[in-house]
């Protein structure tokens, strides 16, 4: 017994003496270190603090990278890069912005919250600090992530939207050379596939109660010609559009020909079962593409294709093409920073083409001249997934619908993610689902 | 009669076979994953033993330098700070929370009956609802990313209880043993540290089993305050291994498995402690 | 309440007063750390509650007295969510308290084995709730889940189930994860108690005829009360306060068949934004756990038995 435990005693010394171990050398910060041999500054150096998603378009580590590049320009500022996950940045915010000053003074901001910060007078206004130069060479869709009544909150930096994904290998063997281009014909290859017998459930989506059922939504509704809101600003998505799209989630269900597991899938589900080859169609984030490359996670390593997002032939019948939802993630300066103007300087830095360029190959830039000419031809060279995304970006993006731009969106989207379960799990019909959801929306914007 | 005998003691041992196997098929099988290849966790019919296993997952996070992803790397650090800080909450409750217990129990005084009962309405509050008051007082007292934070709160969070435990354990030491300690002219320090303390070991080392497990189990807290490394626990860097873009669920499992080691380790080592001060128990009485 | 017999009236008086003294002295750094903690955010909690508070910089707060109670206490959804955390709370602590009290019954009697069974207790306790709940959702997975696996290979199932989308099934998987988790703790605790008490009562009994059920029924189950006590009260109002494990399996779902009270409560703090409403419900659950609370203390506190 005594050896026993000397070697437990051994085990944790070990455990403990390898955790104190070699540091990573990427180390965001430590009291006292500089990373860049520094001219001795002017000044006592500004230290801002920075919150982003952990790996979103770059790594840390490459994010780290630019931030040491900017303060070897800048010798006066001094940046600590946070991340966390995605899941989390919405909270930190909202505590960070509790203190005074406030714990960061620019951070990653997810579309849906624009419209809750500038309600909240989290952000600055930078309309001011921005260049012709950045205003003309930035896609003009970009912007819409971080301008509320024409000012601007800050910068974009990271586009994404939802792709039609497929098997190339599925569709051969089931005898279809081309994907398919509207949902109703979606149904009908998939039902050929199931009753080949190639996959059980050849459909897979994320329709949990998260953000990312809302998502999944918006490209159905948009790609039957519905709107979330009419004219006036009540809830529209409830109307036979809304209705129709949704009872059509929920007959794909019933038919089998969508995985019943959608219903408790976030997007990391949807990617596990499309690479492990479980699913003839999927639809997800760009990352998905990337993850389909890497043998340690896929089974389907090359069979991975694009396709436009499909539309329903209502949709394709009033002019639409094409319909996606945006999910971009600008960077915004929150409002009570004491260092507004160092802060935008490496918003600046990290927004600009040279920086964006230089990591093209994990995250595609937001400037529309790297798409033309030769600087087409040399993004499409930065990386080996590029001559693939690229063009599946330029032809996606510009389809990307917005989600409402309402300060409550939070609880708004928490109701019709309700009501979306609601409807797929039986417990309602789609149309009293979606008008309960439409209710507590009217409530909402009344408050 | 040897035959009786030997079936009284086979029944209750087959009654710890379903037992375990409750306990361990969760915890055998992550194990399992941990030592997978995420293609291969994704395999149908499942492969309760991967047919290809790796050492990758925990290679990853031991040799930083050689991991494809930042997440792994840090890892190892949030353990460090994960230890330092459930080790100094434990030893803390446990001292001062003793100290405190044995005066609710055993001596006479008017509000003892009130604070005992009033410690546990401390912790009825959801702790998610006091997260932005106390951020703003850490943040004004520029404690953000400290260690020394976490390890307050904390102890604010397992202290009510940690009485509460312990003044349970004092509580069930016959009186006769203290009063005849008194006798012997002991004063009343004297009697908890050379009395009262080590009959109760078994219920003292679970406490602080509790009391550490609080430390090291708490995610919010620990996400809200800690903003590097420096002061990042170990469920926070848990979290990190599956975000919105990145999935690395084996690395997940491996993390997983490394941070439930510590308590258990510990908890191996303390056992014969509890078993110790059984027998002490049984030789005073 | 028991205290030390001393003699005279004068000397006891004196000593009362030295043993108060003595008493805070010991007291006093738990309360110190408990309440400089948690005494200001619970009271700045309390008053926000009373006002229409919005997260943001320069936001009004317009003062609503007991409006966001009222508000609420007439809201069908609060008091689904009260009742399903109730239900969540019954079914789990009893499962807990009925498999710790056995176990910790079967670890007793020193069975084959007994202390390695002991030690292995810990293992699900150790796990850290956030992996216990990613390893639980894992387990419950549609497409690749070892719970699926396994009833598909005893032949139980014809083909993969997705549990965590039946609106009647994701409340009790939950429940079982939880369990999974937390019945070591209450194992532990009871086990410690039954080690400390005094074998002789037992032994006494036995002589006297008393078979094994009468003796844990009628000796063991009163001497552990306050064990079982405290396990009770930090489970119960633990367990109504559930959070994480909901978080990260089900985010609340299907259909919000697990949304749990303070989940509730995160979501109007944090993601709606209505810090006022957040604070009257993190009251109002602590009103629901002090009721629970007291029922147990009336039912079980008996400080003068030992």
């Amino acid at each position: 017994m005594r050896t026993l435990y000397k070697i437990a005693l051994l085990v944790m010394i070990a455990i403990m003496v390898v955790s104190c171990g070699p540091k990573p050398t990427t180390q965001p910060t430590q009291p006292g270190a500089t990373s860049v041999p520094a001219t001795e500054p002017a000044a006592t150096p500004v230290t801002i603090h920075v919150l982003t998603m952990d790996q979103a378009g770059l790594s840390p580590a490459e994010i780290d990278q630019i931030a040491r590049d900017f303060e070897a320009l800048n010798p006066e500022i001094k940046v600590v890069m946070e991340y966390v996950g995605y899941d989390y940045v919405h909270d930190k915010i909202v505590t960070g912005m509790a203190a005074t000053p406030p714990a960061y003074d620019a951070a990653m901001i997810d579309l849906i919250w624009t419209d809750e910060f500038v309600k909240a007078g989290y952000l600055l206004d930078v309309t001011d600090q921005i260049t012709p130069e950045m205003t003309a060479g930035i896609f003009p869709a970009a912007w819409n992530a971080i301008t509320r009544d024409n000012k601007v909150y800050g910068l974009p930096w990271l586009m994404d939207t939802k792709y039609f994904m497929y098997n190339t290998d599925i569709l051969q063997q089931a005898g279809f050379t081309d994907p398919p281009k509207t949902w109703e014909e979606l149904v009908v290859q998939a039902t050929a596939i199931k009753a080949q017998g190639l996959v059980e459930y050849p459909i897979i989506w994320s329709w949990p109660q998260q953000e990312g059922a809302v998502c999944d939504f918006t490209i159905l509704l948009y790609g039957n010609g519905g709107t979330f809101l009419d004219a006036n600003g009540g809830p529209a998505f409830n109307n036979e559009k809304g209705v129709q799209a949704l009872t059509w989630m929920k007959q794909t269900l019933d038919d089998g020909l969508s995985n019943p597991s959608s219903v408790a899938s976030n997007e990391m589900a949807v990617e596990a079962s499309f690479l492990a080859g479980q699913a003839a169609f999927a639809v997800n984030w760009l990352f998905q593409y990337s993850d389909s490359l890497d043998a340690a996670k896929s089974q389907i390593v090359g069979k991975a294709g694009f396709a436009p997002m499909p539309v329903f032939a209502a949709g394709a019948a009033a002019g639409i093409q094409s319909a996606s939802v945006d999910g971009s993630s600008p960077f915004g300066i929150m409002a009570t920073t004491p260092y507004a103007d160092q802060t935008w300087r490496f918003l600046a830095y990290l927004s600009s083409n040279d920086v964006q360029m230089q990591y093209s190959a994990k995250m595609l830039p937001v400037w529309q001249a790297d798409f033309e000419g030769d600087n087409l031809a040399l993004l499409e060279a930065a990386a080996p997934t590029n001559p693939v995304t690229v063009p599946a970006f330029l032809g996606q993006f510009p389809y990307a619908n917005q989600r409402p731009t309402v300060s409550y969106y939070n609880e708004a989207s928490m109701a019709l993610q309700l009501a979306l379960q609601e409807a797929l799990t039986g417990v309602k019909t789609p149309q009293e689902a979606l008008d309960a959801a439409a209710a507590k929306w009217v409530e909402l914007a009344a408050q | 009669m040897r035959y009786r005998k030997f079936l009284r003691k086979l029944f209750p041992f087959l009654l710890t076979l379903p037992v375990m196997f409750f306990i361990f098929f969760p915890i055998l099988w992550l194990l399992s994953a941990s030592f997978s290849t995420q293609v291969e966790l994704y395999a149908v019919p499942t492969h309760w033993i991967p047919q290809h296993p790796t050492l990758r997952n925990y290679l990853d996070i031991f040799f930083p330098n050689l991991a494809a992803s930042t997440v792994p790397r840090t890892f190892a650090v949030s353990l460090w700070n994960s230890m330092r800080i459930a080790s100094v909450v434990t030893v803390v409750c446990i001292v001062i929370g003793s100290l405190a217990a044995y005066a609710i129990v055993r001596i006479p005084f008017k509000f003892n009956r009130a604070i005992h009962l009033g410690l546990v309405t401390t912790r009825m509050i959801p702790e998610v609802s006091l997260i932005l008051p106390l951020f703003i007082i850490a943040s004004g007292l520029k404690l953000i990313n400290k260690p020394i934070v976490l390890v307050i709160v904390y102890m604010s969070f397992a202290l009510p209880y940690a009485i509460w435990m312990m003044a349970a354990y004092f509580q069930t030491i016959p009186i006769e043993l203290e009063e005849a300690a008194r006798m012997d002219g002991c004063t009343r320090l004297g009697i908890l540290f050379r009395v009262v303390m080590p009959i109760s070991v078994p219920g003292l080392v679970s406490t602080a089993m509790f009391v550490f497990l609080v430390a090291w189990d708490e995610f919010f807290y620990a996400l809200i305050f800690t903003s590097t490394l420096a002061a990042k626990t170990v469920p926070v860097a848990i979290a990190e291994f599956v975000g919105r873009y990145a999935v690395n669920i084996t690395g997940m499992m491996a993390g997983g498995i490394l941070a439930a080691l510590p308590p258990v380790i510990l908890a191996f080592i303390f056992q014969r402690y509890i078993i110790s001060g059984m027998t002490a128990g049984a030789v005073k009485g | 309440m028991t205290t030390i017999a001393t003699s005279h009236p004068k000397q006891r008086l004196s000593l009362r007063k030295q043993d108060a003294r003595f008493a805070w002295l010991l007291l006093a750094p738990s309360i110190l750390i408990i309440l400089g903690v948690t005494l200001w955010p619970i009271i700045s909690t309390f008053i926000l509650s009373f006002f229409n508070a919005q997260t943001g910089l320069n936001q009004v707060r317009t003062f609503v007295g007991f409006g966001n109670y009222i508000e609420m206490l007439k809201d069908q959804t609060f008091w689904d969510t009260i009742g399903r955390t109730l239900y969540f709370t019954v079914v789990s602590v009893g499962l807990e308290l009925i498999l710790g009290l056995a176990i910790a019954q079967l670890v007793h009697s020193h069975p084959w084995g007994w202390k390695f069974l002991r030690f292995s207790l810990i293992i699900p306790w150790a796990v850290p709730t956030i992996v216990n709940g990613a390893m639980w959702r894992w387990i419950y997975s549609a497409d690749f889940g070892a719970l699926n696996g396994l009833l598909m290979q005893l032949g139980l199932i014809k083909h993969y189930i997705a549990w965590l989308t039946l609106p009647n099934m994701a409340m009790p998987l939950v429940i079982l994860a939880d369990v999974w988790h937390m019945m070591p703790f209450v194992a532990l605790i009871l086990q410690a108690a039954l080690a400390t008490l005094p074998e002789e009562l037992d032994e006494a009994a036995a002589v006297d005829g008393a078979n094994a059920w009468q003796r844990f029924w009628k000796i063991r189950i009163p001497l552990l009360r306050p064990a079982i006590l405290v396990a009770l009260i930090a489970r119960t109002v633990d367990a109504f306060r559930v959070f994480d494990i909901v978080y990260i399996i089900t985010n609340g779902g299907p259909a919000s068949k697990t949304m749990t009270i303070t989940y509730l409560t995160y979501l109007n703090t944090f993601s709606y934004g209505k810090q006022g409403m957040g604070a009257a419900l993190s009251f109002l659950i602590s009103f629901f756990v002090l009721i629970m609370a007291f029922v147990y203390i009336r039912v079980l506190y008996r400080p003068e038995e030992n």
